[in-house]
């Protein structure tokens, strides 16, 4: 695993990625932070909130090479033959993405107590600073693992960007978008229909099994139509409200608003354990079905 | 040292491998011969871990590949036809990775790597950028990745495909150099490959294996007829009163040549080495001197050719070359 994530960090590194990610971040850290903090509140953490939504370029950006080029070149051969576990070669990469990740977060760490020791717009709390700040690095490692999928998803890099700035797009808007439903049962019953179509696409396409895809989601939406048939009460508002639980951004604000949320880092680290349980699973589909 | 049990590989409704089995022993160098689509590159892959199997067994050293994953794939070095290179990295990085991917112990690994780029005669390039390397330079960096942790079986797919003739020939010469220290196997869809590397040769078409043996041996099974061309100082008469009755012997045609000599094609179903002596000791009986005895043998090719123009259904693909030699003996 050691091989791997060094490989994967020199390729980030050595590449011009890796600096481009490096140089957004900061551009725009020293940015909020000079509009906020210099000639304003000594809130750092509003430096953060405000960051949230850069995730948008920078994860596609940090995640869309790591498993697609591998594809694209062919050199994830390489990867299959070695005697290594496959959980092993996807967690190599994996950490080495949220080294890098984490590489402009711990310049900007330095931010409070360089802002502390500036004075020049009253003391930084540095508890909630650097609670926030983990948040930042728990909400990035999720946003990298969900990149990280896509990435195994595409053998074209410029899909799998494209790819991952949608995701990263509707995620971001996830709570605004769930206001715009309906909350009448039936509305949520048709929101649900087509999640189960939209899924059964995408089950399409990772397992190249129209089938399988097809049945499973007339199965999906036969337990949701039952489902209405028996609890249709239960469907006002549902969709909105899952939606909601999913909108992976959002679980970031408790941290800005000074709350070290430990249910979120378990929910963070929950979504990021998932997908990187599904980037294996993708990995391996293609040592079945390539 | 490889054992494959009844392998089926089917992408869909289309069967790329169909019911293989063959044993590989250790310590030779193995031909995996071809058309192009005939299941080689599938097979390969099979064989390296890289892709599994619809149904049937694959062993490596004792070891299921689809139980004992990792055992299994720690005695393989594999080349793909495209070597998987990391074109941003010098040679000695990139085998330096390879290397402590495969699991090598770091105190082993200078002398790994040292071997690997000699045997491979990658030494002088070892700081380059691999994507500054020829062709043939990246294809031995791909055969040093692949002798990495000293595995007992090396896996070539395509080893000399796009190389110049200079590049194949240094390439043949680096695989006949790997089989003194490993079993290995090659793929190709080139028979004068097959033919100057490997010991024995496996023979695939429509994904199902047709023949196994020594490429002698294939072409003595599948020809069932040897030719001979005579040269001898007399009339074409003798020539054929000579040898006509002679046993194992089918078919005699003699030809008058230049001063006075006698050209003679026999066709003999008698393919063992001592025939030459019948036929030499036939013509000395008569007191006919005898200036050139040459033997032709059916070569691999016609086998190959053979298949490769069979286009019928998988299953018929194993009669094919049983069909080919009865053609062959009625229209001797």
């Amino acid at each position: 695993m050691t091989a791997i994530y060094e490989r994967e960090l020199d390729s980030q590194l050595n590449g011009l990625t890796g600096y481009v990610y490096g140089a957004i971040m900061l551009l725009f850290a020293g940015i909020y932070v000079m509009a906020f903090n210099l000639e304003g509140s000594p809130d750092f953490t509003s430096v953060l909130y405000s960051m949230k939504w850069i995730a948008l370029i920078t994860i596609p950006l940090l995640t869309m090479r790591s498993i697609a080029e591998e594809r694209h070149q062919k050199t994830d051969q390489l990867l299959y033959s070695l005697p290594l576990g496959m959980t092993r070669i996807v967690m190599g990469k994996y950490l080495a993405l949220v080294t890098v990740m984490a590489m402009p977060l711990a310049v900007m760490a330095l931010y409070p107590l360089a802002l502390n020791a500036a004075a020049t717009a009253g003391h930084v709390a540095l508890k909630s600073a650097y609670g926030a700040l983990a948040g930042y690095f728990f909400l990035g490692m999720t946003l990298t693992a969900i990149g990280l999928f896509i990435s195994s998803l595409m053998e074209n890099v410029g899909l799998a960007a494209g790819a991952c700035f949608l995701v990263m797009l509707v995620l971001h808007f996830l709570t605004p978008l769930a206001r715009f439903i309906s909350s009448s049962g039936a509305a949520s019953l048709i929101a649900f229909g087509v999640a189960a179509v939209l899924f059964g696409l995408i089950l399409w396409r990772a397992t190249k099994n129209g089938l399988f895809a097809l049945v499973l989601t007339l199965v999906l939406a036969a337990a949701l139509g039952v489902c209405y048939a028996l609890w249709p009460d239960s469907f006002s508002g549902l969709f909105a409200q899952v939606l909601e639980q999913l909108a992976v951004f959002d679980r970031f604000d408790n941290f800005t608003y000074d709350i070290f949320d430990i249910r979120s880092i378990v929910y963070f680290l929950s979504v990021t354990g998932v997908f990187l349980f599904l980037t294996v699973q993708a990995m391996e589909r293609r040592r079945w079905a390539a | 040292m490889i054992e494959v049990s009844h392998l089926t590989k089917r992408y869909g409704s289309r069967v790329a491998v169909e019911d293989l089995t063959f044993t590989v022993d250790k310590g030779v160098v193995w031909g995996f011969l071809g058309p192009n689509g005939a299941g080689k590159s599938t097979t390969m892959n099979i064989l390296a871990g890289c892709l599994a199997a619809t149904e049937g067994r694959v062993a490596i050293g004792g070891h299921d590949i689809f139980e004992e994953p990792l055992a299994a794939r720690r005695q393989v070095g594999y080349l793909p036809e495209q070597p998987p290179l990391y074109m941003g990295m010098t040679v000695r990085e990139y085998l330096s990775f390879v290397a402590r991917a495969k699991g090598v112990a770091v105190r082993d690994l200078d002398d790994q790597l040292d071997h690997a780029m000699a045997v491979t005669g990658v030494e002088e390039v070892a700081d380059r950028l691999i994507r500054n390397l020829s062709k043939g330079f990246r294809q031995r960096v791909g055969v040093a990745q692949a002798i990495l942790g000293d595995p007992e079986v090396i896996i070539l797919d395509e080893p000399t495909v796009g190389l110049d003739p200079l590049q194949i020939v240094e390439i043949r010469k680096l695989i006949r150099a790997l089989g003194r220290d490993h079993t290995v196997i090659l793929s190709s869809h080139i028979l004068s490959e097959v033919q100057a590397v490997c010991d024995r040769v496996l023979m695939i078409h429509h994904g199902r294996l047709v023949a196994s043996g020594t490429p002698e041996e294939l072409e003595q099974r599948f020809s069932g007829q040897v030719t001979y061309k005579i040269t001898a100082k007399a009339m074409p008469m003798e020539v054929r009163q000579a040898l006509e009755y002679l046993p194992g012997v089918t078919s005699v045609t003699a030809e008058m040549g230049a001063e006075g000599r006698t050209e003679a094609v026999i066709a003999a179903s008698d393919t063992g080495p001592d025939m030459d002596e019948k036929l030499s000791f036939a013509l000395s009986d008569r007191r006919i001197p005898v200036l050139r005895l040459e033997r032709e043998q059916t070569s691999l090719e016609d086998v190959f050719l053979a298949l490769a123009q069979e286009d019928g259904p998988a299953s018929e693909a194993e009669d094919t070359p049983r069909h080919k030699r009865r053609g062959r003996g009625e229209s001797a």
